[in-house]
């Protein structure tokens, strides 16, 4: 057998130059004419994108991190020797020891990987690839069963949509495949517009024939001709492979009519989307299909009624879709044992934030936080203590510690005040300022409305406000209330999800970090030392040598002191410029929360000359002619 | 502004786009309606240009109206206020969108039933702005100028060049009437001022129900035209004088009797007028067949 | 229009003919965009790429002239592929057999020969149209403004016999009349042959009842139409005119005609409320008020009767013509009184116009009726033929194909179609003095691209245009509005008194002139000139 050399074409790895150690494996096992022994793939996201770029040799099964041009020539070797390159093995942060082969690396040893699956291991723009891993098999097994039976099959499963609303996906089906229509379509959302997550795009540029597989299943029991990847433009490579996915799917009669022979016709279509965060929801989306602004309309009518056109449509989620093969392929008794009470399966998280090992992570259903973030996370970098994690992205909300035993599922986290969303992970540590995290996400969502409904439109920016307000050090005690009951508002009055969770990391946050929150109200003080505004100049009086260097550099000579004795910064008069800082021989000067003060006047002027002067210009009343 | 309390729903539902169903119960004042409608209010007011004092629309406001009705002050939300320069390019109406609310309403008859697509929403979030595509000009547009848009909008950010500073709404007499234009014979109301007519309103009594064209809503200025025709005129040696009416129909009548005389009925022709009501057109006819005996009537009907 | 504007939302399928709808009649227009939007069928059946072509789901762009063949070509597929109503044909038309053996002869194929519409389109449209339940046509001036007007008009009411499309709610021919009262003009008896409520002059039974009603002897013969006095006075036989708020001399045909005529009067009176172009060729101008300044009622397209209201006074001595006429009575000697003013005069109306029995300002007060409304108490008739024809039975009439009066040559090589714009009506006497001006105040004409290559035009060149009777100058647009081999000209602009162009043969039956197409040559004055100095062209 040959081995395998399988090179990470993931973006993590396309980005730290996974293509050049592709390109110099290629050139150095060719000039050593070994190209026949070995075979060298360019492949999907492995994961691991922290350490990469990776390489993986099969079937041992040697998994090397970081991996450089430079590391070439050594590697190979190692090959041809059927060795191990010690060097470039991962090592485990706890023990220092070097770990072989990837199923050791304790990242990859609390995940269930199966949507993942074949991600990393075959070559994505290779539908042979797909197809000896056991690819399209299941719909030999679909086109058997009655359309009806398909849906059942999906119902008994118990998936459910991993969009973010996570509203069973075998009903959804069910709607549409009973609405009267004369076409009906798929499409798949690969929107993917929650900043930090990147799951579907891994999906995508991994193992794109999985999708495509679970486009037909769907349209299948539907009864649809016709499917859309509804994706966006910022995913060239994504774009590029599923393109030749498509097209090698219609050379080998996957798409187009009669499929397998069993009289089905449907085929794919690609529509690039602008991006806008919006137009990921489903009746934005369809909106965005059809050439207009991509505004979401209310619902009822759902989709699966009237979507696309006014026909029936199902909008299903790329992860959502590609989780139907291994449905099909396992039996959805065995699916449905994997999980918790209500929710089934497996789902992918992208780990970000303040974590040793970011990444992708596929888990099953009911998994801890803390299984996630500190065994396959690697835990908080630096020896600082995990203070939060955001689930869910902009829409979702910030859970603290006492959340880590949590078994995560979409209820409960909804339970909790966070949301699943399409599955970004943000893990925070001390160092991290609740006001200013929801003041980041809502200084996104803000602009990401559609303009539509009032309260989503101007109450978000009003949030953001009042947020700066507090971050500013000018907050008030009763803009902690105002935030809680505008915020609701939001929720509750908003047409879509986008205004309907815009508030929940505000409000998340006000409910497990309301002591933060009071602390720069009531005291002008940022305890994670973030806000600018909030901190201070001060000499430690103890370390203090009177030096007099700083009172000579201070340029607004706020510094006050005689000899012998310790200084003072006058915080009324500090420009925060931080220059004492830098000329203190002893390390006396520190920057830190303290009793700050208001600071930059941030109020909007009006600027009615010019309006006023247009209304004057124009005659009065009914107007002369002639 | 829509929403409605359904028992059982989570939310709040928009009560223009929730279709009913059996069994349903909804509450259309609870406290938590009024409650979301008055935060709704608040965010509203925090961005517009609230120089209410000298608004054209003061009095005829539905901003106005609504905090009026569910008691809004004022906002807690003191920030940033977007201002936009007005736009006074075209000759009808101005467009001053520090007013606009963004509820949409142009954008829905222009695209609904003119079918002309000039107004969408643009940019996104707090920018969102309702307005031509580009921000153009109307003109740049496939604008029709059918004037649609100025009667559906609630405030003032679309205001008839015509009405600015001719008058507070309380003190203009509108007056039902049907437009002099073409067959369709859409029914308007005139806004009349001091004797002037100084705009048009929508009425939806008339088989257009509310909607007009560009003649109907911005073609009405030639009343007030000083080329109006003020006195009878009678020309001699070639140049016309004015006359008294006394005069004017005297020599009429003389003349006509004249004629009437020396060559009878056929020596007329009468030609009236589409543009006249029927009940000149009757009395036209009446006059030419009873008087002048003649029955040389006709009009431009068939033009 | 036998049925009422908003049932356009209600009906399957739409032909519009001979109308540019959304121009000349916006709100109509409107309302069949949103038919469309809301699912219905569109046929548009015009020479000119009108707005609506836009919308349309078939667009049959036939020459100018050819619309008889057309619609029998329609009937003929309809009969052809038994698309047709057998049970209404049966028991509510006649002359059927007649009318077979006619259109038996417009086989797609020859009616694509003489209209320049492929066979296959003329198949799909007549299909379309007679597969519907529910199908309305809509025309207007296009189809009726040309030598066989009047045979147009029954090309059109043939299809909808035929296909049953009448006396039921969406359905109908609707013709839709150009100015805001034409209806009401006609419906008030100002016509040669007509007293009020088309009770035929010639009648003496009819006649001797005005007689008693109106306590005077009165005329027998059937008068003369527009274009007859016009000829009549230029001849000498008619004396005197007496002119209320029209301008002939620009809206009527052969426009230099008309002048010679006018001025050959012995005695001319205008009443109006501008000095026209007509009213100064008047010994006497009385001055007459706007509709904002006079009570009174319009009666639309749709036959529906609608109050006008005074909204301000007049500033000056003008006067509303109904006092004006009344005042002249009574200097002639007639006890004409009418204190009650149009209120008054609306009840004689109904007590002599059976249409309008039931009719009083006090009944309109709460919202427009539409005729019939024989009684005080009727509600007034929304669709016509409801349940039989004014006539017993629909009358099928078998019309043939006669080209139009005068067609392109050698010498005029270019046809010539008038028409209407939006932002301007008529003779521009209102619209002008308003500010739709500043939107447009100057004609352009529309010439294909073909064409304006052809003799080296370009866009806003000014061109003479020139006909046998007269000539005009004016600017083009260049666009495939037209079809190639014709121009489009307004009647709007003064500046541009198009209709010295247009011919005054008229239609044998309903005499109304051929304005819509006759032949015309242009000239390029200063080729390339007009583009180098825009302003020095401009109008002001
Ligand atoms: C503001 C907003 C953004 C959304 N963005 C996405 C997205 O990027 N990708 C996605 O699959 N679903 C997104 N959704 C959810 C979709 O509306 C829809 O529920 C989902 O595509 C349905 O697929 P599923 O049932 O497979 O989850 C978004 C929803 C909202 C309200
Ligand atoms: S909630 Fe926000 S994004 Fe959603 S429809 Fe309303 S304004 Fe648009
Ligand atoms: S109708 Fe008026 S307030 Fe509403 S969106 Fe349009 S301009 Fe703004
Ligand atoms: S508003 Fe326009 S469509 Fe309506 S009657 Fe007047 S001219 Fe005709």
């Amino acid at each position: 057998m040959r081995r395998k050399v399988l090179v990470c074409g993931g973006t993590g790895c396309v980005s730290s130059r996974s293509r050049e150690v592709y390109d110099a494996l290629e050139s150095e096992l060719a000039g050593r004419g070994l190209g026949e022994q070995f075979e060298l793939k360019y492949t999907g996201c492995h994961g691991f994108c922290e350490q990469g770029p990776l390489v993986l040799v099969e079937p041992e099964g040697y998994f090397y991190c970081r991996v450089t041009k430079e590391h070439v020539a050594k590697l190979v070797d190692s090959l041809q020797e059927g060795s191990v390159y010690e060097d470039l093995l991962y090592k485990d942060p706890d023990t220092g020891n070097r770990v072989k082969t990837r199923n050791d690396v304790p990242f990859y040893q609390k995940q269930k990987r199966l949507v993942l699956k074949n991600c990393g291991l075959i070559n994505p723009e290779s539908i042979e690839d797909y197809l000896n891993a056991g690819g399209y098999r299941t719909l030999q097994k679909v086109f058997k069963m009655s359309p009806d039976a398909v849906i059942d099959e999906v119902k008994k499963a118990g998936l459910r949509g991993r969009g973010g609303g996570g509203f069973p996906t075998g009903l959804k089906w069910e709607y549409a495949r009973k609405a009267r229509g004369d076409k009906k379509y798929i499409i798949c959302n690969a929107d993917e517009g929650d900043p930090g997550a990147f799951m579907d795009r891994s999906i995508l540029e991994g193992d794109p024939h999985r999708v495509l597989e679970g486009m037909l299943t769907a349209g299948y029991a539907i009864g649809a001709g016709e499917g859309f990847v509804y994706i966006r433009a910022e995913y060239p490579l994504a774009v590029r492979r599923l393109d030749i996915a498509i097209k090698e799917a219609r050379e080998k009669g996957f798409l187009g009519e009669n499929i397998l022979g069993s009289g089905f016709n449907f085929d794919i279509h690609i529509k690039q989307g602008a991006g806008a965060f919006v137009c990921g929801e489903e009746t934005a989306l369809i909106e965005s299909i059809q050439g207009n602004r991509g505004m979401p309309r209310p619902r009822p009518p759902f989709p699966a009624v009237k979507g696309l056109w006014d026909r029936p449509t199902v909008v299903n989620n790329v992860e959502t879709l590609a989780n139907l093969p291994i449905i099909f392929d396992m039996g959805a008794e065995a699916y449905a044992a994997i999980g918790t009470e209500q929710s089934k399966g497996t789902k992918i998280f992208a780990l970000t934030g303040k974590i040793k090992n970011t990444g992708l992570v596929e888990v099953p259903m009911g998994i801890t936080l803390r299984e996630i973030i500190f065994d396959i996370g690697g835990g908080i970098p630096n020896g600082k203590k995990f203070k939060a994690v955001q689930i869910g992205g902009p829409s979702g909300g910030g859970l603290s510690a006492q959340h880590l035993d949590l078994p995560i599922d979409y209820d409960s986290l909804i339970d909790a005040g966070a949301m699943m969303g399409s599955g970004g992970l943000v893990v925070m540590d001390e160092d991290t300022c609740m006001v200013e995290l929801a003041r980041f996400f809502l200084s996104f969502t803000r602009m990401e409305a559609c303009g539509k409904c009032t309260p989503c439109r101007e109450g978000n920016t009003r949030l953001l406000e009042i947020l700066e307000r507090i971050v500013e050090g000018r907050g008030e005690l009763q803009d902690l209330d105002l935030l809680e009951s505008l915020g609701h508002t939001i929720i509750d009055t908003s047409l879509c999800g986008l205004g309907q969770s815009a508030p929940n990391p505000v409000l998340s946050a006000l409910k497990y970090f309301r002591p933060e929150y009071e602390m720069h109200v009531k005291n002008k003080l940022c305890p994670a030392g973030v806000c600018k505004a909030l901190l201070s100049y001060r000499i430690i009086e103890e370390k203090c040598k009177a030096c007099g260097l700083c009172l000579k550099h201070c340029p607004v000579g706020a510094i006050t002191g005689k000899k012998g004795e310790p200084h003072r910064i006058d915080p009324e008069m500090c420009k925060k410029c931080g220059e004492c800082l830098k000329k203190c021989p002893f390390g006396a000067i520190v920057l830190a929360g303290g009793d700050g003060f208001g600071q930059g006047q941030s109020d909007h002027k009006r600027n009615h000359v010019s309006r006023t002067q247009a209304l004057y210009n124009l005659k009065s009343g009914g107007r002369e002619r002639h | 502004m829509c929403v409605v309390e359904v028992k059982g729903a989570r939310k709040l539902m928009a009560a223009c786009a929730t279709p009913v169903s059996d069994g349903m119960e909804v509450l259309t004042e609870s406290d938590r309606v009024i409650n979301a409608r008055r935060e709704i209010l608040r965010l509203l007011i925090a961005n517009h240009d609230l120089r209410c004092l000298t608004c054209e629309r003061n009095g005829d406001c539905r901003l106005q109206d609504y905090c009026y009705r569910y008691k809004v002050e004022d906002t807690p939300y003191k920030g940033e206020v977007i201002e936009y320069p007005i736009d006074t390019n075209n000759p009808f109406f101005i467009r001053d969108y520090s007013k606009c609310i963004r509820c949409g309403k142009c954008v829905t008859v222009c695209a609904e039933i003119n079918g002309a697509y000039v107004y969408d929403f643009m940019h996104r979030g707090f920018e969102t702005k309702v307005t031509s595509a580009y921000d153009d000009t109307l003109q740049e547009t496939t604008c029709t100028f059918c004037g649609m848009c100025v009667n559906v909008c609630p405030v003032a950010a679309l205001v008839e060049k015509s009405t600015l500073w001719a008058g507070r709404p309380w003190e203009i007499k509108k007056v039902t009437t049907t437009c002099p234009y073409c067959g369709v014979g859409c029914q308007l109301k005139l806004k009349v001022k001091d004797n002037r007519i100084i705009g048009v309103a929508a009425d939806r009594s008339g088989p257009n129900l509310g909607d007009l064209c560009s003649k109907g809503q911005f073609g009405w200025d030639y009343v007030h035209s000083p080329d109006r025709l003020t006195d009878p005129l009678v020309k001699r040696n070639g140049k016309f004088i004015k006359v008294s009416w006394d005069e004017a129909l005297n020599y009429v009548a003389a003349r006509f009797k004249d004629i009437l005389n020396e060559w009878g009925g056929r020596a007329f022709a009468g030609l009236s007028s589409a543009k006249c009501t029927n009940e000149e057109n009757y009395l036209f006819q009446k006059f030419m067949r009873s008087i002048l005996q003649t029955n040389n009537i006709d009009h431009c009907a068939r033009l | 229009m036998t049925n009422s504007i908003n049932e356009i939302l209600e009906t399957d399928v739409i032909l519009v003919i001979g109308s540019n709808t959304t121009e000349a009649h916006p709100v109509t227009g409107y309302r069949i965009r949103q038919a469309v939007q809301n699912g219905k069928k569109l046929i548009v059946a015009d020479p000119r790429k009108i707005e609506l072509v836009k919308y349309a789901d078939l667009w049959l762009r036939h020459r100018p002239g050819t619309d008889i063949a057309l619609l029998n070509g329609l009937a003929h597929v309809i009969l052809r592929d038994d698309l047709w109503d057998k049970q209404f044909v049966a028991e509510r038309s006649e002359g059927f057999e007649e009318f077979k053996k006619t259109v038996a002869k417009y086989t797609p194929e020859r009616v694509a020969e003489i209209t320049g519409v492929e066979a296959g389109l003329i198949e799909q449209a007549a299909r379309m149209y007679g597969k519907a339940e529910k199908a309305t046509i809509i025309y207007a001036m296009g189809i009726t403004q040309h030598a066989s007007g009047t045979h147009n008009v029954m090309a059109v009411a043939n299809l909808a016999i035929l296909t049953g499309n009448v006396g039921r709610p969406g359905t109908g021919v609707d013709p839709l009349r150009g100015q805001n009262n034409v209806q009401g003009a006609c419906d008030m008896g100002c016509l040669p042959n007509y007293y009020p409520s088309y009770q035929p002059v010639d009648d003496p039974h009819v006649q001797s009842n005005f007689e008693r009603f109106w306590q005077a002897k009165l005329p027998q013969e059937v008068g003369l139409t527009v274009t007859e006095m016009t000829d009549a006075a230029r001849q000498g036989k008619i004396k005197c005119m007496y002119i209320m708020g029209e301008n002939p001399v620009l809206s009527d045909p052969d426009g230099n005609r008309v002048v010679e005529a006018l001025q050959a009067l012995e005695f001319l009176v205008v009443q109006d409320i501008f000095l026209t172009e007509t009213a100064q060729l008047a010994e006497v101008v009385l001055p007459a008020v706007t509709f904002a300044e006079k009570n009174g009622t319009f009666t639309n397209t749709e036959r529906r009767i609608q109050l006008v209201r005074k909204a301000i006074d007049t500033t000056s001595s003008a006067k509303p013509d109904w006092q004006i006429i009344i005042e002249l009575a009574q200097k002639m000697g007639h006890f004409w009184q009418y204190p009650g003013g149009p209120e008054q005069i609306m009840e004689e109306i109904a007590r002599c116009a059976p249409l309008y029995g039931g009719i009083s300002h006090h009944r309109l007060e709460k919202g427009g009726i539409h005729w019939p409304c024989p009684t005080p108490g009727h509600p007034g008739t929304a669709y016509l033929h409801a349940d039989g024809f004014a006539r017993g039975k629909g009358k099928f009439h078998s019309v043939e194909h006669v080209p139009p009066a005068e067609e392109p040559d050698e010498e005029y090589p270019l046809l010539l179609i008038t028409g209407r714009m939006l932002y301007h009506f008529h003779t521009g006497t209102m619209s002008r003095r308003s500010h739709l001006e500043e939107l447009r105040s100057e004609e352009l004409a529309m010439m294909h691209p073909q064409d304006a290559e052809a003799y080296g035009i370009k866009d806003k060149d000014r061109i003479v245009v020139e006909s046998r009777r007269g000539k005009v100058t004016t600017r083009v647009q260049v666009t495939d509005f037209v079809p190639p081999g014709s121009i489009f000209m307004t009647f709007h602009f003064k500046e541009t008194p198009t209709n010295v162009l247009t011919i005054a043969s008229t239609d044998p039956i309903c005499k109304i002139p051929e304005l819509k197409v006759c032949a015309v040559k242009i000239r390029v004055p200063f080729p390339g000139q007009a583009r180098r100095h825009p302003e020095s062209f401009s109008c002001h």
